[in-house]
């Protein structure tokens, strides 16, 4: 193993007290278990809520409590949760937190105890988010997307108080993100060890990388209605609110623009989309590679293609806004960039695709999740193609095609990362293997389910059944069929959900009880495996830091018996081994 | 190293290797991270600005700069405008001195350079009262609100700002060690929020007419 003769290059402040090292921590590894921990149980509470949503769906009237405005509550929280509070918290927070550093060879993130202040605010914005549901009038109930004028006029639930805690909350959110984002993309332009150039860096890192500057360009974008809409909330000001009557009461504003809130929403909203997705192809890109045991297909069309999607993302945003009307030629434009962002997607699955064409694939539980990813991707994908042709979104849109694209593309795929990163990862960040007969068996009713949920939606969706509606008794147009599948798309959402407490179950078991991992269990190649101890201590790489010679995915190279060649291999060492002759090992690299 | 009698270059030294490579290394990463900081903010304001731009195509909006209205004398954020620049320049000259290693000068430019943009806050507050008294409260003209909320937001930044100023400034005033790049981060960020103030003094005082053209330019109408 060739360690750099080098520097130090950050002074370590090794934490003293349990307190320094659990919970003021600065050590990017603890922040991101602290991230992921939160996220997590902010987004079972999200999962309970969509629980409750579908038993009144399938069956309405069996929850006593659950009247329209309930309903409406537990459908805004659960969208925003889940979009932002769980899944761009866990990939940027969590795994951006704990691979970045690892992957790129730095000791820990740039500024750690901006990074630390990250989590806390973070934690601020979700207390602050909770702390909704016990204010008088409750969470809002506006809708993920909070569109004024209905979000903070009397009526809706929530528009006194939780409105109010919703647009700080996320105000708050911001600025965690802020300083997370500041700290990922300081980290992999100034901290990378030797030898790591930009295109020697795993996917993954590149991912989250790109996802951290949508981020930090969009985020403010959110930023900046949330201030405007409390503005006109707590203020009296009318730069969203029109003039309008409510509640037989001549409102005090006039003049507002809601659409100006829509376009300032979605230039945030659409992005967002990516930051989440974007993490989740480059974890996914590590993961079929390792276990394919295959080099990547076209390393660097991967990485230029993140940074294309990254770029279009940012000029599709419109698309969501078809039907709330627009210049035909906005529409037009807004159309073509959303078909030109599907050619660098594709271009990545096609990728995968090539990646697993001929390898050596091994169908362990992280392998099988990034199979199921790629796949329901795929279907997502497709019929975002549906939708981003005005002619057929204007049909289609508000039905539940939309709701079974979304949670299909932005829901169901990014979340089917989460699982096969943490099975893969695992290992690493606690020392031990999760549980493989549990994982095999989360995986496949999390998988099957899901597509018995939602592919029926899709078929609802061409029915013409509406999204957001409390309850669908006694409408004519829809037929017997649509509740019996309703009642079938609850049943499966209902034990899906109780599933997920198999993976809760494996996770606290093997944390304590799993199979030791040793240091290397996938044979990756990338630095995280390559650390000295697992977990890795605090600083990461003992006294001298990690010099890459090399790519993240010399899989299967012809000449040596090892079907995998570490990042810290040099030519040197390769040569020894072509010629059969011992290398000394290093703890999780060459034998 | 130009660091006076102020702390460098320890940063990191524990491991060995080359001196100075350290230092080098922390001053590229504090720099980039705070270049990012200010493209994260100017983001912030230039999206703040297109709503401005954007709203401001209604019907209903009162240029603050029309003949009556609190800002058809610009004397107040004239004189505002000067502290900031004030500030800044009192900021880089103190940079300058501790380059040059002179104390003295170091610790008033510094102390100065705080009560400088202290002052320009405080002359904020004025203009706000004075948009208040005048009968052009927040909630009046949507130029109203978009007045208070940019000019709320820059002053919130500035503040974020004399709170690290403050903390540095305590330092200065007992004699403890200081790291030039600290006071060069400072500085920035001062020069990065004059910059900020010259453009939200240009696009808030502009006639509805400018606001119409640039809509224009922008697609916006």
């Amino acid at each position: 193993m060739a360690y750099a003769e080098q520097a130090e290059r950050e002074a370590l402040h090794e934490p003293k007290s349990f307190l320094t090292r659990y919970i003021w921590s600065q050590d990017h590894k603890v922040i991101a278990i602290q991230y992921a921990l939160t996220a997590i149980f902010v987004g079972l509470i999200a999962l309970v809520l969509s629980g409750l949503m579908r038993i009144q769906l399938g069956f309405p009237g069996t929850l006593e409590f659950m009247d329209p405005a309930t309903y409406y509550q537990a459908m805004t929280m659960h969208g925003m949760i889940m979009v932002i509070y769980l899944l761009t918290a866990l990939f940027l927070g969590g795994f951006g937190n704990y691979l970045i550093p690892l992957m790129v060879g730095a000791r820990d993130m740039v500024f750690p105890y901006v990074n630390m202040l990250s989590y806390w605010v973070y934690l601020l914005s979700v207390l602050i988010l909770l702390a909704s549901f016990f204010v008088p009038g409750g969470p809002t109930g506006a809708g993920w997307t909070l569109y004024p004028p209905q979000a903070i006029t009397a009526g809706t639930p929530g528009a006194e108080w939780g409105i109010v805690l919703m647009l700080v909350s996320l105000a708050f959110f911001i600025v965690a993100a802020t300083m997370g984002g500041l700290n990922y993309v300081t980290t992999v332009l100034q901290a990378r060890t030797h030898g790591m150039t930009l295109l020697r860096m795993p996917l993954t890192v590149w991912g989250i990388f790109m996802a951290t500057v949508l981020a930090l360009l969009a985020f403010p974008a959110l930023f900046v209605s949330a201030v405007m809409m409390l503005f006109d909330r707590l203020l009296g000001t009318s730069f969203f609110m029109p003039a309008m009557i409510s509640m037989g009461q001549q409102l005090e504003h006039e003049g507002g623009s809601p659409i100006l809130f829509q376009h300032l929403f979605w230039f945030f909203g659409h992005p967002e989309v990516y930051i989440v997705a974007l993490p989740a192809f480059g974890l996914v890109s590590d993961l079929v590679s390792t276990h394919a045991r295959k080099n990547i297909f076209g390393y660097r069309m991967m990485v230029w293609a993140i940074v294309a999607i990254g770029v279009l993302s940012f000029v599709v945003w419109a698309h969501h806004m078809y039907v709330s009307g627009m210049n035909p030629y906005f529409g037009f434009f807004f159309a073509v960039t959303t078909l030109v962002i599907a050619v660098p997607t594709a271009l990545k699955v096609y990728n995968w695709v090539l990646t697993l064409w001929n390898g050596n694939i091994r169908l362990t539980v992280p392998m099988l999740f990034a199979l199921a990813f790629i796949l329901t991707f795929i279907v997502g994908g497709l019929t975002g193609l549906f939708l981003g042709n005005v002619i057929i979104d204007v049909p289609l849109s508000d039905t539940y095609f939309v709701v079974a694209h979304f949670h299909m593309v932005m829901g169901v795929a990014p979340i089917l990362v989460v699982f096969g990163a943490i099975y893969h990862w695992f290992p690493k960040i606690t020392g031990r293997m999760l549980n493989d007969t549990i994982g095999k068996l989360h995986f496949w009713i999390t998988f099957i389910g899901t597509y018995l949920i939602y592919f029926p939606m899709h078929y609802l969706g061409f029915l013409g059944m509406p999204r957001r509606y409390y309850a669908y008794e006694n409408y004519e147009f829809i037929p017997q069929s649509a509740h019996d599948l309703n009642a079938f798309i609850t049943v499966i959402a209902l034990t899906v959900g109780v599933a997920q407490l198999l993976f809760l179950y494996n996770l606290a078991w093997s944390t304590f009880r799993g199979k030791p991992a040793g240091h290397n269990p996938w044979h990756a190649n990338s630095l995280e495996w390559q650390t000295p101890e697992t977990p890795p201590r605090h600083g990461n790489w003992g006294p001298k830091l990690p010099v890459v010679y090399r790519g993240a995915y010399d899989y299967s190279m012809p000449g040596i018996d090892q079907d995998f060649l570490p990042q810290t291999v040099s030519d040197g060492e390769l040569a020894r081994m072509r010629r059969g002759e011992p290398v000394t090992g290093g703890p999780g690299g060459t034998p | 190293m130009t660091t006076l009698a102020f702390r460098g270059g320890g940063h990191g030294a524990d491991g060995g290797g080359a001196p100075g490579a350290a230092e080098l290394y922390r001053v590229r990463t504090v720099r980039t991270g705070l270049w990012i900081l200010l493209g994260v903010i100017s983001a912030l304001f230039l999206l703040f600005l297109l709503a401005y731009v954007a709203r401001a195509q209604f019907p209903d909006w009162r240029g603050l700069s029309d003949p009556g209205a609190p800002l058809s004398d610009l004397g107040a954020l004239w004189i505002n405008t000067a502290l900031l620049a004030g500030a800044g320049l009192s900021l880089q000259r103190s940079l300058n001195a501790m380059h040059r290693a002179e104390h003295a000068v170091f610790r008033h430019s510094f102390l100065l350079g705080g009560l400088f943009a202290a002052g320009f806050l405080a002359g904020q507050l004025v203009v706000w009262e004075r948009f208040v008294i005048t009968g052009f409260p927040v909630h009046g003209n949507p130029a109203n609100g978009f007045f208070f909320m940019l000019t709320g937001l820059h002053g919130l930044h500035l503040a974020a700002g004399l709170v690290v100023w403050a903390v540095i400034a305590a330092r200065v005033v007992r004699g403890i060690p200081l790291h030039w790049l600290t006071v060069e981060c400072c500085t920035r960020y001062w020069h990065f929020l004059f910059a900020l103030w010259l453009l939200l003094f240009l696009s808030l005082t502009r006639s509805p007419a400018t606001y119409a053209w640039l809509a224009e330019l922008c697609g916006l109408r």
